[in-house]
């Protein structure tokens, strides 16, 4: 992999056909989680009544859909039921487009990767979004730091993880600072 | 909120402005984002800045008062605004929530 730069206007990085491979199976797989979570209401009847897409209320019982997926208010539980309700099929979408732009940005086969301001920023979050995931399965508490499991074991499949997650960073932080830099 | 912020006009404040002649139903709404342990600094500085149209170093001052202190108020104002931009936040991955500023 090389990582993002920024060059007249463009971010470019160059992913090998095993990272590339892995980069979109991983985005393939935040997607399928949110699917799933966003086609638990279809047969809700005031969508069928109003067209408007409606979430469920509660949160997500997997704690890393949980992540992706915030309350709207620390303490109020009913606002927070009614605002997740309204306002989760957004949020929902906004992660499914960013993700989408990826996979299609990505070329499949490795090779360099050339995005715009707008696909860029898609980037950002569909990463984001694979290391929030990630953040939560290995239990991460701080950047610096392996946690425990997988510090236990370093040829575990804790560690490989953790190894990922790590390269995902990477990736991140390169591509904001491209970007940054260009603000 | 250090002094760099007094000097500009913010989408951001502490203070009372506002609160004697509002009833409390009127109270404006704040967004508060969270620390939490996988966003990147720089990522959360970016999200402060495009989305939330801070100059960068307000942008830097309200991440870095997320890193240290544990939460920051990025947004002021009425109650719509206020959910549209936690509904932003959140699909951009950051931990944001809603209060009203009583």
């Amino acid at each position: 992999m090389r990582p993002f730069r920024s060059r007249l206007g463009r971010f470019t990085a160059a992913f090998d056909p095993a990272e590339a491979t892995l980069l979109a199976d991983l985005v393939d797989q935040v997607r399928t989680l949110l699917a799933q979570r966003g086609g638990g209401a279809e047969d809700d009847p005031l969508a069928g009544l109003t067209g408007m897409a409606v979430g469920p209320s509660t949160p997500p019982g997997d704690p890393a859909v949980a992540r992706l997926l915030p309350a709207f208010h620390r303490d109020d539980e009913g606002l927070a039921a009614g605002l997740r309700m309204l306002r989760e099929p957004e949020v929902i979408a906004a992660k499914d487009d960013a993700a989408v732009t990826l996979l299609d940005t990505l070329p499949r086969g490795g090779g360099t990767v050339r995005l715009t301001e707008q696909t860029a920023r898609s980037w950002l979050v569909a990463l984001n979004d694979v290391r929030l995931v990630f953040g939560v399965r290995l239990n991460i508490t701080d950047d610096a730091t392996p946690p425990a499991a997988a510090a236990a074991d370093p040829r575990g499949p804790e560690y490989a993880m953790y190894l990922t997650y790590r390269w995902l960073s990477t990736i991140q932080e390169s591509l904001v600072q491209a970007m940054l830099g260009d603000a | 909120m250090t002094s760099a912020a007094s000097a500009m006009t913010l989408p951001v404040s502490d203070s009372e402005v506002g609160s004697l002649s509002d009833t409390a139903e009127n109270a404006p709404w704040v967004v508060i984002v969270w620390n939490d342990p996988v966003n990147l600094m720089s990522y959360v500085t970016y999200v402060f800045q495009t989305l939330l149209g801070h100059p960068r170093p307000v942008a830097e001052r309200l991440m870095l008062d997320v890193h240290h202190k544990g939460r920051a108020t990025v947004a002021h104002g009425p109650r719509d605004s206020m959910e549209s931009i936690v509904t932003q936040l959140h699909g951009a991955g950051l931990w944001a929530t809603m209060a009203q500023d009583r």
